[in-house]
């Protein structure tokens, strides 16, 4: 059955009004971030032309060069750290019969109900002890083991044929060669979702960064965000918005291209 | 037969298996098991600067914190946080998921914008939202006056702030629970439509029979996360009012930071950190029961 034309316009409508509201904020900030001073007071919505004053502005006010590399290192690893850890332990979890396997998957499952910041003092002392403060290892390898992503693995690893395994015993193929050859390729999707769902969860990591950085030597954009703004609070809205619209871009873009992918993959994994 | 070699032997696929998992219990054992168990046992002790424990005080600082107006203030905020963000939050999720489930031409473009959301971080929504709540200058102010209504002080005011505060984190969830929602929807079998369709089912009917049953383990999933979600708020926090004024968004987290890393009581913080993980425990394990109950899986 076809949707009617009176149904359509009325869809149409729906979407186009509230897709804009969702979406207005990050226009307002963009509009924005070309306005000078006396612009915003004005209230206006279009800046008068699209200068780039602000954005060297706020690359000369902040080491934001530096941030987003800090940011660009941090999040790459904790990616790479998480499908790593994950895609080991998923692997265990289904190719592996052995005594205790529940109890461990029941503590991975618990794992999930600790909330990170219940746990924070310690870890703050734990990375004090370590000599960790304002390091990537600090920032990076508490978050590399991940209960979700064992699971979203776990669940693409079972729709793997058991016949494949077993022809692999066969044929000779050792245990990490299996893992290596044929099941990480088969999961290639799985891991794609995961992936981009550790860079952006850890790109906009706030809490953290700011417990553990207290100079700008790894310090990350986020939290130079919040520099930024205890700065020029009163003044330069358009040079803080500059900083908001550079450090929202990578984040957005990847949102982008793998919107689609990133649905389909955290959905299953929701549904165990 | 050696029977230790044989036990030895018979055990290569626990000691193998081990091997792949043991990454992550190391890394849990660190960063998850061992501090939980830590901030328990700091929970009852006052402690020095430097965060060892120094005197045992029993259930003290629980006392202390139950009988204690701050965090009365901290425990209502954070529930009337949760209140006021999660229900909104998801209805306005499933709504838009709804509408960008619809086979319409260049309904990736919606899908996209609604999602958007999830892009901006905490940080770059919380300071877009400051700008939009400026007394004099921001937007919601400008739209007031307007249409002729009185100012408001959104963040300045302890009547309003909490509200505030609210609004904007409903809006930069709903990209995430959207992105969920929206997946859970093109999960549903497309021959349970088609039948009910025949029978001349009208728009309203096919939800309440078929899409909401279909997607309630989605639904359930994403309300235990927003829950859960909500008793974690932080950096908006942070950035928009620092727990103010006169303490009307001191989130529980907000909280717990403010006690152990401005004023040192790593004593109380810990106590305020079980009793938060006690809640999203309670939390979690309800959902649960009722979710069996309720939820229909396919």
């Amino acid at each position: 059955m076809k949707t009617s034309l009176p149904a359509k316009i009325w869809l149409y409508f729906l979407l186009i009004v509230t897709s804009l509201c969702v979406f207005f904020p990050v226009l307002y900030a963009f509009m924005i971030s070309f306005m000078t001073g006396p612009e915003i007071i004005q209230g206006r919505f279009f800046p008068q032309t699209f200068n780039l004053e602000n954005y060297t502005k706020v690359f000369d006010r902040l080491p934001l060069l530096n941030y987003l590399l800090n940011s660009f290192i941090v999040s790459i690893s904790v990616m790479l750290g998480q499908l790593v850890v994950c895609s080991l332990a998923a692997y265990a979890f289904v190719f592996f019969k052995f005594k205790g396997r529940d109890f461990i998957f029941f503590l991975f499952i618990s794992t999930m109900m600790i909330p990170w910041e219940a746990t924070m003092i310690p870890n703050v002392f734990t990375i004090r002890k370590l000599d960790w403060f304002n390091t990537y290892q600090g920032l990076t390898l508490p978050f590399f083991a991940l209960a979700f992503g064992t699971f979203l693995l776990r669940q693409h690893f079972l729709t793997i044929p058991k016949e494949l395994h077993e022809a692999s015993q066969i044929a000779g193929l050792s245990r990490f060669k299996f893992f290596w050859k044929v099941v990480l390729p088969i999961s290639k999707t799985s891991l794609v979702t995961l992936g981009a769902y550790g860079f952006l969860t850890t790109w906009n990591m706030y809490l953290w960064p700011l417990l553990i950085t207290t100079n700008q030597s790894v310090r990350t954009v986020q939290i130079g965000l919040k520099q930024l703004q205890s700065q020029e609070i009163a003044t330069e809205w358009g040079v803080v918005m500059a900083g908001v619209i550079v450090v929202i871009i990578p984040t957005l873009l990847l949102l982008f291209i793998g919107q689609k992918q990133l649905q389909k993959g955290l959905s299953q994994g929701a549904l165990k | 037969m050696n029977t230790t070699g044989s036990l030895w032997k018979r055990s290569v696929n626990g000691r193998t298996a081990l091997l792949y998992l043991l990454p992550s219990i190391i890394l849990f054992s660190v960063f998850v098991f061992y501090p939980m168990f830590r901030t328990i046992y700091l929970s009852f002790f006052l402690t020095d600067q430097a965060g060892n424990a120094a005197i045992n005080v029993g259930f003290e600082n629980y006392q202390y914190l139950l009988g204690s107006s701050e965090f009365q203030n901290s425990m209502k905020a954070t529930i009337l946080f949760v209140l006021y963000t999660v229900p909104i939050g998801i209805i306005l999720a499933l709504f838009f998921a709804l509408l960008a489930n619809e086979k319409l031409k260049g309904i990736g473009f919606f899908r996209t914008m609604y999602s958007s959301t999830m892009g901006v971080s905490v940080a770059a929504s919380s300071v877009i939202w400051l700008f939009m709540f400026n007394p004099s200058i921001g937007m919601f102010n400008r739209l007031l006056q307007t249409v002729g209504l009185p100012q408001i002080q959104w963040l300045l005011d302890p009547e309003w702030a909490l509200l505030s505060v609210s609004m904007s984190t409903i809006w930069m969830n709903v990209g995430f629970s959207f992105l969920i929602l929206l997946g859970g929807l093109q999960n549903i079998d497309e021959h349970l439509y088609e039948s009910s369709r025949i029978d001349g089912a009208g728009y309203f009917y096919r939800l309440r029979r078929i899409t909401l049953p279909m997607l309630s383990p989605t639904l359930f999933f994403i309300i235990t996360i927003s829950l859960i979600n909500a008793f974690q708020t932080f950096g908006q926090i942070d950035i928009l009012t620092k727990g103010g004024p006169s303490q009307s968004t001191n989130l529980i987290v907000y909280s717990i930071y403010r006690e152990a890393f401005v004023n040192y009581q790593f004593g109380t913080a810990s106590a305020q950190a079980v009793i938060l993980f006690v809640i999203i425990l309670i939390v979690t394990i309800l959902q649960f029961k009722l979710g069996e109950r309720k939820v229909h899986y396919q």
